[in-house]
């Protein structure tokens, strides 16, 4: 093993987390800035060459290589965990933007009283709540975080229209979010016919719809970095590809063109994490191998991890970084409160053609009546709810092929099927729901005892499944589903309700996992402080959808990025000139 | 070295031309009659001729040439399916394909060793002399292994080999995408998105390449 010259600040992963860091340090430091990524780079000409659905959004070409490295999942600890061998409940990137080039961009932000969930719900319910509820506060307050929320919408390009704008309640918005201190930085979208059918139906029903705010540029646009985009051409190559022209908001066009300009940044690729090295409460830096299977040491003053959720809970794990948690004595912090998100959806036929080729990752109408704590008092035994909307992002000929009023085929092949799967075909949308997943003290991880990755270290072991409290989320929001559905003249079909019998792992849900080295109040009970900083070394930051204790609804990006530039903030305003724990 | 294998397809029965009347009704155009033009040869990479021949003739029950339209056959289905096989996902490259292999529930996929390749080999096999027996024992036999994860595969590459790119080797003259009237990856709708209010947006398909001005090497062509 080859030991570097130390550098300020090493980070691993070249995603949108480890990418904003990098571009908040170098901008506002001379700290000399590494980050060290496990894929490849990207060009924007990848992109239009990739505009192909079976590759890309059916094999998951962009996606991380499963034959390397996957997760196992068991439903319980008295069940034995396999493998996911195929993509997949959710779908990590890999290479340059990770994720963040992939993703939707759809940018909710959560709601004011997600950030201190466990107070909230203890002084609504008392003492009523389910058995097993883990759910914690963030450590910061709405005050704190907005700001952030609104740097974060400015850098990436959000489009959307403000329900609550400094305590004022506007129409045509999210009239239930938290107080905005700004509008949208961009306006929303032009909307498609089928997310003007909902929304007309939602409006008639008493509901508020609104546009779900979306970084696919609703105009051409600079941002504060002087960074300039196109707006979106809805194309419908969105989410599980590349923006061919850079109009949705992806690491590579929005922080690559700032980064490749500073002098004390470098991104060296091909490079994976396999250790942090620390002792004596301080760490060192990080071993990596390259992509010849050289081994290195970078040390550096300020290591952070800052890969996606999965990855970072398992590097602090094979690096004994934090102490395990154990189910049975509720003891240990690294690993605990795994949560993903509750997804259920209704698809509604209607008599006519839809386009629904035509469309962007974000492109939709929404409603959050049942959303956060709105609605769900009339529903005995849902604590949080779920945004309901119909989404246009753009389908593909195969994945929409074949959808068909249930019943009206007895075998799904053959000329009858064939018939049929035509006349419908372009004639139906979906309305689906992300929905809040609470922690429990069941659901976490720690590493396999069987399955290795191509180096032979443990996989991450994920256990989880769903609790009554989600069956009856998933009651709620399906129902009204199913009554927006009807109120748009269509024909209804059942939802997926199964989905949430048991927890799939063949069927894509989100990428929304968050948890395993989560952030809190005391050390006791999260990995790392308010400020993302792990308690136990104060130089080491531990970044991402990892630190959330419990999953808001809708998209968690946002929030990402809003905790991630509050890291940086922490970082660079207070750690860097007096080093130690800030919390 | 292996002995080359080919597929044989008369001229006229890949591809051709549709056209949609005023009702909606997708007609096909032959290009020309299928006499004094010489079959087509289609080297495969994957399968035999004579394996060729029996997924060939179940993917045309799955998805058959009728009066709606077009079918499999048409849209060069099998040649789709012997790339696919062929290439990184027939292989199961890029599957996590450690040991120890165990049964579990539904809810974790298919946890089996065998790849897709495999998969074929085996349930070809099975199906015999399918590709000489009338259509109703050909749905007979197929009806028979539905559940299978053969069949399952056989069904979903079908559909992908009707309406992915013609750069997969499916699809021919796009002939999956007109049927559907899929425009291909059109690089703009700006000035569609919010029009065409239940009405049809329809244009004549393009294909990947023809948009990038190049070809498109997918991702079955990756080199081991």
């Amino acid at each position: 093993m080859q030991r570097l010259k130390p550098v300020d600040v090493v980070i691993a992963g070249g995603g949108f987390v480890g990418l904003t860091l990098a571009k908040e340090i170098t901008a506002r430091t001379s700290l000399s800035v590494v980050v060290l990524e496990r894929g490849q780079p990207r060009k924007l000409s990848d992109y239009a060459a990739g505009m192909d659905e079976l590759d890309y959004a059916l094999r998951f070409r962009m996606m991380q290589n499963l034959s390397e490295e996957t997760a196992t999942h068991r439903h319980s600890t008295k069940a034995s965990a396999v493998p996911i061998r195929q993509f997949g409940s959710f779908q990590p990137g890999t290479g340059v933007g990770g994720a963040g080039e992939h993703w939707g961009a759809i940018s909710y932000r959560f709601y004011p009283e997600n950030f201190r969930l466990a107070s909230f719900l203890r002084e609504k319910h008392g003492n009523r709540l389910p058995e097993g509820l883990a759910v914690q506060d963030w450590g910061f307050s709405w005050d704190e975080i907005e700001p952030y929320y609104w740097r974060a919408e400015q850098l990436i390009g959000v489009g959307g229209r403000a329900g609550n704008l400094s305590g004022k309640t506007i129409d045509g918005g999210n009239v239930f979010e938290g107080p905005r201190s700004h509008e949208f930085p961009l306006p929303p979208h032009k909307m498609t016919y089928a997310a003007t059918l909902f929304e007309k139906a939602a409006r008639e029903l008493g509901y508020h719809p609104y546009p779900v705010p979306t970084a696919t540029l609703s105009r051409n646009y600079t941002n504060p970095d002087g960074v300039s985009r196109a707006a979106c051409a809805y194309c419908g190559y969105c989410t599980r590809y590349g923006c061919m022209i850079g109009a949705k908001a992806q690491p590579t066009n929005v922080l690559m063109p700032v980064l490749a300009k500073r002098k004390n940044f470098s991104l060296r690729t091909g490079c994976s994490v396999r250790r942090v090295v620390h002792s004596g409460g301080k760490a060192e830096g990080f071993t990596y191998l390259d992509a010849a299977g050289n081994e290195f040491l970078q040390p550096a003053d300020i290591v952070i991890v800052a890969s996606w959720t999965l990855n970072n809970a398992r590097l602090l794990m094979l690096s004994k970084a934090g102490e395990p948690y154990d189910p049975a004595t509720g003891k240990g912090t690294l690993g605990r409160n795994l949560t993903h998100q509750v997804s259920q959806s209704t698809r509604v036929f209607l008599d006519k053609p839809l386009n629904l080729f035509m469309g962007a990752g974000g492109l939709g109408m929404c409603i959050s009546d049942f959303d956060g704590k709105e609605g769900v008092d009339g529903f005995p035994g849902v604590l949080r709810g779920g945004n309901i909307r119909l989404m246009t992002t753009g389908e593909g000929p195969i994945g929409g092929f074949g959808a068909i009023p249930p019943g009206e085929v007895e075998q799904e092949w053959g000329s009858a099927w064939k018939k049929a799967a035509l006349a419908w075909h372009d004639r139906s949308a979906a309305i689906n729901t992300e929905a809040e997943h609470m922690a429990y003290r069941q659901n976490y991880l720690d590493l396999d005892p069987a399955y290795t990755d191509k180096y032979g270290d443990p996989l991450i072991r994920m256990t989880l499944d769903w609790t009554e409290h989600e069956r009856a989320q998933g009651a709620m929001v399906t129902k009204i589903q199913a009554q927006i559905g009807k109120a748009m003249n269509g024909r209804v079909a059942p939802p997926n309700s199964r989905l949430l019998e048991k927890y799939t792992v063949t069927q894509y849900q989100s990428t929304h996992v968050n948890g395993g080295a989560i952030m809190g109040t005391s050390p006791e009970t999260s990995v790392v402080n308010p400020w993302l900083q792990h308690w136990k070394m104060p130089n080491l930051w531990v970044v991402g959808g990892s630190a959330f204790p419990q999953n808001g609804s809708g998209n968690p990006t946002l929030t990402i990025l809003a905790i991630t530039l509050r890291a940086a903030d922490g970082i660079i305003n207070r750690y860097a000139k007096h080093p130690g724990g800030l919390a | 070295m292996k002995r080359r294998e080919f597929l044989t397809l008369p001229a006229a029965s890949l591809g051709g031309v549709l056209f949609y009347t005023l009702a909606g009704e997708p007609v096909r155009l032959e290009a020309q009659s299928a006499e004094g033009s010489a079959p087509i040869q289609v080297p495969l990479r994957f399968f035999t001729a004579a394996e060729a021949r029996v997924v060939q003739a179940a993917c045309d029950r799955i998805f058959p040439s009728d009066e709606n339209g077009p079918g499999a056959t048409e849209a060069g289905v099998v040649i789709y399916i012997d790339r696919q096989l062929a290439g990184p996902y027939g292989r199961d490259k890029y599957h996590y394909t450690k040991a120890p292999f165990v049964e579990s529930v539904p809810e974790h996929g298919y946890q089996g060793k065998e790849t897709p390749r495999e998969i074929y080999r085996a349930g070809i096999q099975k199906l015999g002399n399918f590709a000489d027996v009338p259509a109703p024992e050909r749905d007979q036999r197929l009806k028979a292994i539905e559940k299978t994860t053969f069949f399952r595969m056989l069904r979903q590459h079908t559909i992908e080999g009707m309406f992915s790119d013609p750069l997969h080797g499916g699809n021919a003259n796009m002939i999956g995408w007109q049927l559907i009237g899929y425009p291909g990856p059109v690089m703009s709708y700006r000035d569609q998105i919010d029009q065409f209010r239940g009405e049809e947006f329809r244009r004549k398909p393009v294909s990947l390449s023809q948009i990038v001005g190049h070809p498109v090497a997918g991702w079955e062509d990756e080199r081991d």
